[in-house]
């Protein structure tokens, strides 16, 4: 049996895989000497609470409460706690624990820790079932705590701490941040648009691939992109034959994968960042022949995830953001289903989630 | 009017070659032209039978332009050098491999990767830069490019040397250019015939662990006590994929059918590299979790360029690293391709050209 919780929480549950989200009171721990806890303000919806709330995965364990791109205001610290204090900004991504000796840990990669505790629906180390940003506190190890940088918008910032690190890692992971180089950016959404301002950012000429001309606009005179393809149109395409040093790849559905590795000069990169349930069809002509890789890659650790966001601190890249009150979360997830938002849904959590009598 | 092969050039050639599809290979009288001032002109002594020439004779990927000559892992005697040549001269023991052809100009050219050359044109069954068509290894000379031409070192034999000339190069290359050299680390080999078991070799001279990854459980005794693997899994077997999950720093896949990644992929461990050599007819599934879940990579490779080649060649001849060959007369390749296509060879058949193709 687990650890009795003694910190009321209250927050938006889904209690089955109809994924209806509605109001769940539960308990939190009392905060541990090495815990930070903080009010949260707020909460944004990464696509990964949708499928998590209909169990798509098939790992979902009910009352699902989630959220994965936190952010608050620290309200009390553990005393073992060092680098944060009451009233600081800060905020929680994917993970709140991991084993900490592994390699992966050592080498500041608890991502991708065979341990790794997800901020919800996993098992935490007192047996307790993790809950995630879709309510009014939350407690944290101070390990996986990272602090907001004090220019940065707090609702805007929120989906940095998933969709930022997500294509953050990869681009300096692989080398795609070098100024000069020409980066695409398959699919426009909360990844994408994210992927966009930080490859741009990094110096890096920057390419949309869309299957819709519908976002061009949006694509070159918001976001800052240099050019942008339509993956259904051949004439486009091939202007874009052999142009690209990497691809950040965030679509989830099936696709083509052809196109995009003829997009790429020789020995460049298509990374992965959305995850196709099924198997895609992979040509290996273009990786014998040009020496292209197709690689994949999962959040970041939390030393890149703080670098992440001081980065974002440095050149004001905040995501663009849709922000809804607690009611209209189940109409956000429909929305969602739809790709019909720009391009992410914060919940205004400390301003409209109260609990009910 | 159109010259017949054996009138195109000056000096007479004879070989075997494949007429039609059926990929029945007979003598084949053909010609060489006269040796340029880059030239070396080769008197072949043997030429390794690569799974491409099998392909390649069969019209398997719909390029092939009859009668073809195949062999492309060539080792003979230089007989003659142009007055432009400094880096052979007569006598010289030497190679020619995949390539005898590029622009020499372009970026890949300048990289020594004439590999990737856009120009780039293969040994055999390609059109040469003086517009006529090249003929391979099956036969009694070539001659070549000097810049295409390879030093056989000392210490490396003839004939169970030859098939490193593509086998040795088209697993080296990648090894080294994925960083899949540091010692200690685990490879995985997957497929064990001519590209797999040179693999093995040359993972072990690098200081690797090597595992074979096979379907074919009556392979393990020679994998790990005649080629020196470490340890053998039959990919057939669930239990003992599973226990292997997640063991393996890199993956050479020289499977060259159609078959899953997926399997593959859960034995890499976080940050893996799959890299693919073969070239299967359709494309293969490529499962994204596994990927994303522990940022793995799949990669590809194609031979190498002149400068690793003979790099290759120099650290085989180091590490006394040579194919394991089953020697033929010139009159058995027909029978050596039959069984080649069943993968019934330990583990390259090689050609004794010099003493078996009689002039007839």
């Amino acid at each position: 049996m687990g650890k009795v919780l003694e910190k009321e929480a209250f927050g938006l549950a889904a209690k089955d895989n109809s994924g209806v989200l509605s109001p769940f009171r539960f308990a939190r721990r009392e905060t541990g000497e090495k815990d930070v806890r903080f009010k949260v303000l707020f909460c944004g919806i990464c696509h990964t609470d949708l499928h998590m709330i209909r169990n798509d995965w098939g790992m979902s364990t009910y009352p699902l409460v989630p959220g994965h791109e936190i952010v608050g205001l620290v309200t009390e610290v553990g005393g073992k706690v060092t680098k944060f204090k009451t009233g600081d900004k800060v905020g929680v991504g994917c993970m709140v624990g991991s084993c900490g000796s592994c390699d992966s840990c050592t080498e500041g990669l608890e991502n991708y820790c065979p341990k790794m505790i997800q901020t919800y629906g996993f098992k935490y180390y007192d047996d307790t079932i993790t809950y995630g940003g879709y309510s009014d506190n939350m407690v944290c190890d101070e390990a996986f705590i990272i602090r907001i940088p004090d220019n940065l918008p707090l609702d805007a910032a929120a989906p940095l701490l998933c969709a930022g690190i997500t294509v953050y890692s990869p681009l300096k992971y692989h080398g795609l941040d070098k100024p000069g180089m020409h980066i695409g950016v398959v699919g426009l959404g909360g990844l994408g648009h994210v992927a966009v301002k930080f490859a741009k950012a990094m110096g890096t000429k920057v390419t949309v691939i869309s299957t819709s001309d519908s976002k061009r606009g949006e694509a070159i005179n918001r976001l800052g992109a240099d050019a942008f393809v339509v993956s259904r149109d051949p004439q486009q395409i091939k202007g874009a034959m052999g142009t690209m040093d990497g691809i950040i790849n965030t679509v989830s559905a099936t696709h083509s994968l052809l196109p995009l590795l003829g997009m790429l000069k020789h020995k460049g990169k298509l990374v992965m960042v959305g995850a196709p349930e099924k198997p895609l069809e992979l040509s290996v002509m273009p990786l014998i022949f040009e020496r292209k890789m197709v690689m994949g890659s999962m959040i970041g650790g939390i030393k890149e995830t703080q670098e992440m966001v001081d980065m974002a601190g440095k050149h004001n890249i905040t995501a663009d953001i849709e922000l809804i009150s607690a009611d209209y979360v189940n109409t956000a997830m429909e929305r969602l289903e739809k790709a019909d938002v720009r391009y992410r849904f914060v919940i205004d959590v400390a301003n409209t989630l109260k609990p009910t009598p | 009017m159109a010259k017949s092969p054996e009138t195109e050039h000056p000096n007479k050639a004879f070989g075997w070659a494949a007429k039609d599809k059926s990929g029945l290979l007979s003598p084949f009288h053909f010609s060489r032209r006269n040796n340029g001032e880059n030239d070396v002109t080769v008197k072949i002594l043997y030429c390794g039978v690569c799974h491409t020439d099998l392909h390649t004779i069969k019209n398997d990927w719909g390029f092939s332009y009859y009668p073809v000559v195949p062999g492309h892992e060539i080792v003979g005697i230089a007989t003659q050098v142009g007055k432009n040549v400094t880096k052979f001269k007569e006598g010289d023991r030497v190679g020619v491999g995949v390539i005898t052809g590029s622009c020499q100009s372009c970026e890949s050219c300048d990289q020594d990767l004439e590999n990737y050359c856009p120009q780039m044109s293969f040994t055999y069954n390609a059109i040469g830069s003086d517009g006529t068509k090249n003929y391979g290894g099956y036969s009694d000379t070539i001659v070549v490019d000097q810049r295409f031409v390879l030093r056989f070192p000392e210490g490396l034999p003839s004939d169970s040397g030859a098939p490193l000339l593509c086998a040795g190069i088209t697993v080296y290359s990648p090894m080294k250019y994925y960083g899949m050299t540091e010692p200690g680390k685990h490879l995985g080999v997957a497929g064990l015939g001519g590209l797999g078991h040179v693999a093995v070799k040359i993972g072990k001279a690098f200081g690797l662990k090597v595992t074979v990854i096979s379907s074919s459980p009556n392979k393990e005794d020679e994998a790990i006590n005649r080629l020196g693997a470490d340890s053998f899994l039959v990919s057939t077997d669930p239990q003992k994929m599973k226990a292997a999950i997640g063991t393996m720093d890199y993956i050479i896949d020289t499977v060259s059918a159609v078959h899953a990644l997926f399997p593959l992929l859960g034995l890499l461990k976080v940050n893996g590299k799959l890299v693919t050599l073969g070239l299967p007819e359709k494309p293969l599934e490529l499962p994204i979790f596994p990927l994303v879940l522990g940022r793995k990579m799949v990669g590809g490779s194609d031979i190498g360029g002149m400068k690793e080649t003979q790099e290759m060649l120099d650290f085989c001849a180091k590490h006394n690293i040579t194919a394991d060959i089953e020697l033929i007369k010139m009159d058995e390749i027909n029978t050596a391709m039959d069984r080649l296509a069943k993968s019934d060879v330990r583990y390259r058949f090689v050609i004794d050209v010099a003493n078996s193709l009689s002039r007839m």
